[in-house]
């Protein structure tokens, strides 16, 4: 019945449609209000940049109905399969290279590692050239992509024996602060920053699907108290870890 | 600038960036649980809806909205120095523009709608996906104002991060304790796609355009007020909620 298909994934891109315009009103308005009252500036290529708002709404209202149908059952059917087969090893492995391969995709992390490698690079930190920034940028990705493994891992071991969420936060806030008063200057504020790119489009999703699912499937686990927790941990971990990071590379 | 307007590098720079996680996916569920992929038509249409729909999103993120953060921040930066005396009190535009803009950000942010119904999904209906949103957005908007009122003072990062820190482990202890991972989680979720690349043409244009402060130093720092804030305004979304919640079944 193709049809009946056709119809329901057109009455699917419909809602999603309106859902992401609604969404983004907002900050449409916001800036709109600005240039009108505050900037009285005109626009420079008003035209492109309404295009521009277009492929957004299009693309937001894509990307929500692909997550629904693609990448949330299939991350909750693999945790759930995961945790039931028993096997802890698997088990860590599979949340460790999660955790590692979607950060190493993620596109605003390549961003902004770049931009940090260019601010050290001009402090003189290391060689101003195209190669040592690359290979910094590279390292600082790596460092990160590995402390969001390791933080996944912790967390699954978290949601498995039931340790408290809180006291790994603060044992972790804990070891910040004192990363913070050895670290050289010049790292803190992209390891602090490090922290909040790591989990972005691609990580979350899956991320949190294989913690819901996991908590659903193991017996006297609560799928919001047990299954939330796991993106705090990945986006805490990579600011100790590219700290230790600048310590060693400076 | 001219590759990002390509759709086909678009679309396979989004490639790179997805397939290695269906691969990785695919990889796991044949070799290791030794199970076909359930609806794998289904599947694969879907991370196609995913590819197009992020590679769609990003360039138009390129084309609108970066380039429109970036003007603004330095048209409000000259706005707040025509008035002759340059105090942290005429940046008052800046801030505001600030707040708007992580307040409207954060409500757009797919990830944070997703993360929003799983919520609602997980907690049988409790928790509201708009309050959560709300709160979060009140959240990133309190942070990246403070992170712009940082950036022209030039005061150190630490020290607001350690505060901040204190505020949430104070939290923790008085919170209902359904809320707290979910609370702590949302500051991670705030800051992707549509929020990082307006925040960072705001700080890097902030640090670069007010007298005294270099983008190298004082650049950085916004994305991380905005996913600590989320946290302590979630945890406190949640206690005005008990609170609420007891006082009417104590008039009753």
């Amino acid at each position: 019945m193709p049809l009946a298909i056709l119809t329901k994934f057109s009455a699917a891109l419909g809602r999603a449609l309106l859902g992401a315009s609604r969404d983004l009103a907002p900050i449409i308005t916001v800036i709109a209000l600005f240039q009108v009252l505050v900037l009285h500036q005109p626009f420079p290529e008003l035209l492109s940049i309404l295009a521009g708002l277009g492929l957004v709404i299009v693309g937001l209202a894509l990307f929500v109905i692909g997550l629904d149908i693609g990448l949330f059952p299939l991350g909750e059917t693999m945790a759930e399969e995961f945790a039931r087969k028993g096997s802890l090893f698997w088990l860590l492995l599979f949340a460790f290279t999660l955790g590692a391969g979607t950060t190493v995709a993620e596109p605003a992390l390549i961003a902004v590692t770049r931009e940090g490698a260019k601010a050290v690079a001009e402090a003189g930190l290391i060689e101003n050239i195209s190669a040592s920034i690359d290979r910094y940028a590279l390292g600082v990705r790596l460092t990160v992509a590995l402390s969001v493994g390791a933080a996944i891992v912790l967390g699954v071991l978290r949601i498995l024996r039931g340790w408290s969420l809180p006291v790994l936060i603060v044992g972790g806030y804990v070891l910040v602060m004192i990363m913070t008063l050895f670290a050289p200057k010049e790292i803190v504020g992209l390891a602090y920053d490090s922290g909040g790119v790591t989990t972005s489009t691609v990580t979350v999703p899956l991320v949190t699907a294989l913690g819901v699912g996991l908590a659903r499937t193991i017996r006297g686990r609560d799928p919001l108290t047990d299954g939330f927790g796991l993106i705090a941990l990945a986006s805490l971990t990579p600011m100790i870890f590219v700290m230790f990071f600048g310590l060693i590379v400076h | 600038m001219e590759i990002l307007f390509d759709p086909m590098m678009l679309l396979l720079a989004t490639a790179k960036d997805v397939l290695p996680v269906l691969g990785l996916l695919v990889l796991f569920q044949t070799l290791v649980l030794k199970k076909p992929i359930p609806r794998p038509g289904r599947i694969i249409f879907g991370f196609g809806l995913v590819l197009v729909g992020m590679a769609c999103f990003l360039a138009g993120l390129d084309l609108a909205i970066f380039p429109v953060g970036r003007t603004m921040a330095l048209q409000l930066v000259k706005g707040a120095q025509n008035g002759g005396k340059v105090t942290w009190a005429a940046y008052g535009w800046i801030y505001l523009f600030a707040f708007l803009v992580g307040f409207s950000t954060t409500i757009a942010e797919p990830s944070l709608i997703a993360v929003a119904h799983k919520a609602h999904e997980a907690s049988r209906k409790a928790v509201s996906p708009w309050g959560l949103r709300i709160a979060v957005a009140i959240g990133v908007a309190i942070g990246i104002t403070l992170g712009t009122f940082r950036i022209v003072t030039g005061t150190p990062l630490y020290l607001y991060i350690m505060v901040g820190y204190v505020v949430v482990i104070i939290q923790t202890v008085f919170a209902p304790r359904m809320i707290i991972p979910l609370a702590y989680d949302s500051g991670g979720v705030t800051t992707s796609t549509v929020t990082v690349p307006l925040v960072a043409a705001l700080g890097l244009g902030l640090a670069s355009h007010v007298p005294g402060r270099s983008p190298v130093i004082d650049g950085f720092g916004l994305i991380a007020f905005a996913s600590l804030f989320p946290i302590i305004s979630v945890l406190g979304y949640a206690q005005l909620t008990q609170w609420m919640v007891r006082r009417r079944n104590r008039n009753k």
